[in-house]
């Protein structure tokens, strides 16, 4: 089981004292708090793709994520998420295997559509071709990992002859790849079809909700032949800020929670604690709802944790990190780990995995077709 | 056996859009036993949701509630909507149960449109606010519409009002008789593709196979 954070680098105000980091504090923030996972013991980090303010999460997350392999070790470093409709899939192809061989193999990245409409006219799409991009970019992205020479004509980039993505995949191992969504059916059946993974973002929506995406991607995980339903690997993210008692996280955490961009003037605290996966309370607390995530999706292989966000302030980030790190996720692995079925793969498929087992569907530009002709 | 609802967004207890739509339910139950089929009226007041619908709006999540009042409604032979006249056009409160719901929920759906006011100078709301709603919604509003101003309760107007909501009954039950192959969600034949509903509720009702998805989009 990995378990790690992710982020959208928002440049918040504290409310508790009006401050407002400037971009440069928030973008060095972002690097002491990678560094502090990988202290702590995290196993991934992931960043969010971003081109507008409020927001410093880069615009192409390589960059930031190559930066991050030169001062750490063992973390796995990842997008949430990786726009897969307004990025050229050649750039996608070329930059992401690059940073794979910088970081040693330590990379996998989530796909995303994107959550702002005039993202797609800036970089010359159309919104209303959302999932047509994603599809269409993404099988184009899967033959330029998988295939030496591409020849391609589709609908939305200049046609390519005779074309070779550079670098190659570090030792021909394409990164494994995640599909994120929060509401798009279609986006879980992508998962399904290529065997790829899927993660629910999960903190905006109700548990009922999330726990139907994840049924639908493992019960066609397992109609295109990839394996059993409870196979299938299943991301999922969560938020939680963590106190010594119940009491003390609220207080410290309301102020910042009602406030914050996304949610604040909205619910409250405690509506939204109902409502979503939420948790503000003691470690405790926090691992025993986290252990209800199994009871909705099955028992799954990556969570990751949003923490800096909604303007607190670095040192509590860090500070939350550390908790994490040290009591919460050792305590969640063994009780995870625990009931985990022997057949069910506690890990995500990794670079080194992937590179021991060659004959993996993951290989192939399509692992789906052969279930579709069987039918 | 059919199924009408009304969705009243009336405000008081009781309500006088709430009494006009009951009204128009009553007649739409006896129009559609006159054509020998038997009508179910469930009733969804806008009001009990507000809390649901501002949450909803500000956090995009819906509630159970919300769900179960979606899946009513898409599910329905016919619908009543009315709306209290604000400010020279339908209340939020009525908007905003609009506003969430999938953009294909009232596809093909008959529909009575009605309106209250505390005067008749706001009648042509019905027809330059409610009905382009619905009509966006692909939703089959019927020609008649009704408008209850105060006066109509206490003048002769008010006789005029039983013969408007009686020919508009007249006129959905028609609509809701006449289309067979009405099934809620169920349709899928050719023909009832164009009325094929979607609630939002569960993803899975928008599921593609992805053979089919790729079409076209594989670079071949």
């Amino acid at each position: 089981m990995q378990f790690g954070i992710f982020t959208i680098g928002d440049v918040t105000t504290d409310p508790t004292n009006g401050q407002t980091p400037t971009e440069h504090e928030r973008i060095k923030a972002t690097l002491a708090i990678a560094r502090k996972a990988e202290e702590v013991g995290l196993d991934v980090f992931a960043t969010g793709e971003h081109h507008n303010p409020p927001f410093v999460a880069p615009a192409n997350p390589p960059v930031l994520l190559a930066h991050i392999a030169a001062q750490t070790e063992k973390l796995i470093l990842s997008t949430a998420t990786t726009l897969i409709t307004t990025n050229d899939p050649v750039r996608l192809a070329e930059d992401y295997a690059y940073l794979q061989h910088l970081a040693d193999g330590r990379v996998d990245l989530m796909m995303g559509r994107g959550n702002t409409g005039p993202v797609y006219p800036w970089f010359g799409q159309d919104i209303r071709q959302g999932i047509p991009l994603a599809i269409e970019n993404y099988h184009l992205l899967r033959r330029l990992w998988r295939e030496p020479v591409v020849n391609w004509q589709g609908q939305f980039r200049t046609p390519l002859q005779g074309f070779t993505a550079t670098p190659a995949p570090l030792d021909d191992v394409p990164p494994f790849v995640w599909h994120g969504s929060i509401r798009s059916v279609q986006i879980a059946e992508q998962a399904a079809y290529y065997g790829d993974g899927f993660f629910h973002n999960n903190i905006f929506w109700n548990k009922e909700h999330t726990a139907k995406m994840v049924d639908i991607y493992r019960r066609r995980y397992e109609q295109y032949g990839h394996g059993q339903a409870d196979q299938a690997i299943v991301g999922l993210g969560g938020q939680v800020f963590i106190g010594e008692t119940e009491q003390a996280a609220k207080d410290f955490f309301r102020p910042y929670f009602d406030n914050a961009p996304v949610y604040g003037h909205g619910p409250s605290l405690e509506e939204f604690t109902d409502m979503t996966p939420l948790t503000v309370g003691t470690v405790e607390q926090v691992v025993d709802r986290t252990m209800e995530f199994v009871d909705w999706v099955g028992d799954y292989q990556r969570q990751l944790f949003l923490v800096d966000h909604a303007g607190l302030p670095l040192e509590v980030v860090l500070d939350q990190i550390e908790i994490l790190g040290t009591q919460v996720v050792p305590e969640l692995r063994r009780r995870m780990e625990a009931r985990r079925p022997e057949h069910v793969p506690s890990n995500p498929p990794t670079h080194a995995s992937l590179k021991e087992n060659r004959n993996s569907p993951h290989f192939r530009v399509s692992p789906g077709e052969s279930a579709e002709e069987a039918k | 056996m059919r199924t009408l609802t009304v969705i009243s967004a009336g405000l008081g207890v009781p309500s006088t859009t709430r009494q006009v739509a009951d009204q128009i339910a009553s007649a739409t139950s006896a129009a559609v036993s006159a054509r020998g089929e038997n009508l179910q009226i469930q009733v969804i007041e806008l009001r009990e949701l507000v809390n649901d619908l501002g949450r909803a709006l500000t956090t995009g999540m819906s509630s159970p509630a919300l769900d179960e009042a979606k899946e009513l409604v898409s599910a329905s032979d016919g619908l009543i909507v009315a709306t209290p006249v604000f400010k020279a056009s339908y209340s939020g409160l009525f908007k905003t149960f609009f506003d969430v719901l999938d953009r294909d929920a009232l596809n093909g759906m008959p529909v009575i449109i009605a309106a209250t006011a505390g005067t008749a100078r706001h009648s042509l709301v019905l027809d330059y606010a409610i009905r382009p709603l619905l009509t966006y919604m692909r939703a089959f509003v019927v020609p008649t519409g009704v408008f209850a101003a105060t006066d109509d309760f206490g003048s002769e107007e008010g006789s005029l009002l039983d013969a408007r909501v009686n020919r508009a009954a007249a006129e959905l039950a028609d609509q809701m008789v006449a289309s067979a192959s009405v099934g809620g969600l169920g349709g899928v034949t050719s023909a009832g593709q164009a009325t094929r509903r979607l609630t939002g509720v569960d993803p899975a009702e928008n599921l593609v196979p992805f053979s089919q998805l790729l079409r076209g989009h594989d670079g071949m």
